[in-house]
């Protein structure tokens, strides 16, 4: 896979508009279970995103999602911030600049092992890794761009029963089933956003 | 906010609400004077509620002593994106930066005091890691 300047810049556009677009669903996910405030959050960073266009897409593929990493680290906030900055900043560490289909898959691996370590959880509590790990079994297992996008909508979803272990949801206890967890919706929108632009890239 | 006694292991305090954190600095100065580095933060970058990086990274700098810094944090979004800061250090400031496990208020305020009377910041740690055990 090799994405030239003006793929990079369709990437980043498309996985900040996918935040952006949903900020409202996900700020009312939030309010059932959280603060209210994830909606706003991802979208104060990802907008920092579109501000540093057109320079990103001038980076390397790494070095551009390290750098995404880096402003979602600084701009969002909460701990979204810090969880979904530290999966870009991995995965820009672990990929090579044209990643074959196998250095994905490691480099999902890697950075979904970094978002466990940086929040001390599991998939099983209701977070960003129940849509994640799901995924990246589907990446690793061969899925095509509309099967991965379609676990990362169904997985979120999967989160609707759970009761969450970790976050602010946790203070919640079995009120917190029932409920989508925010960040796994925000993760599946990023993941559905990334899959559709490098799909086009491959077919076109 | 910065003191004059830089052998003194530096307190930070960390919450989702500048008027706390600055509420809990202000208790703190009362319990210990000038005999501490000090610096609090609060609030994510637009000034709602919330906490950010580049706040606490600042925080650390303003307390920043030889004998280190402890941060005291309400909720798990300070915890985190303080843990992010502390990784984001220089490497030779990173290991003498902690976050304890303990609450925001009384921990800072006993962390304060242990720290005033020359601890290391393993104790200075510990002592407020005692409200929790």
């Amino acid at each position: 896979m090799s994405l030239d300047r003006v793929a990079r810049e369709r990437l980043v556009r498309a996985l900040a508009g996918s935040v952006i677009e949903h900020a409202d669903e996900l700020t009312s996910l939030d309010q059932a279970i959280g603060d209210g405030d994830h909606g706003l959050n991802m979208k104060r960073g990802f907008e920092a995103v579109l501000a540093a266009l057109p320079g990103l897409a001038d980076k390397s593929l790494p070095e551009m999602l390290k750098a995404i990493g880096m402003t979602l680290v600084m701009k969002v906030g909460g701990a979204s911030g810090p969880l979904v900055g530290t999966f870009f900043m991995e995965l820009g560490k672990a990929l090579p600049e044209q990643p074959s289909r196998a250095d994905l898959v490691t480099a999902t691996e890697k950075a979904i092992e970094a978002v466990k370590a940086r929040g001390r959880s599991e998939a099983g509590q209701k977070t960003l890794l129940d849509v994640l790990v799901p995924v990246h079994a589907v990446l690793a297992g061969g899925g095509d761009a509309k099967a991965i996008a379609a676990e990362a909508a169904q997985a979120a979803d999967r989160t609707t029963p759970m009761q969450a272990i970790r976050g602010r949801a946790s203070f919640l206890g079995e009120r917190s089933i029932g409920h989508m967890d925010p960040g796994s919706r925000s993760a599946s929108l990023l993941i559905g956003a990334a899959v559709e632009t490098l799909e086009f890239e491959v077919n076109t | 906010m910065s003191s004059l006694r830089p052998g003194n292991v530096g307190i930070v305090i960390v919450s989702h609400s500048p008027k706390i954190a600055e509420g809990a600095a202000d208790m703190v100065r009362q319990m210990v004077g000038d005999a501490v580095p000090l610096a609090w933060t609060g609030g994510d970058v637009d000034g709602g509620l919330g906490t950010n990086v580049a706040g606490i990274l600042e925080a650390i700098e303003t307390a920043w002593s030889p004998a280190g810094v402890a941060i005291l944090v309400d909720l798990g979004g300070a915890e985190t994106n303080s843990e992010m800061a502390v990784e984001m250090l220089p490497e030779d400031r990173r290991a003498r930066v902690l976050v304890c496990n303990a609450p925001v208020v009384e921990g800072a305020v006993i962390a304060a005091t242990e720290s005033s009377g020359g601890s290391s910041l393993a104790a200075v740690k510990r002592s407020a890691e005692e409200f929790y055990a």
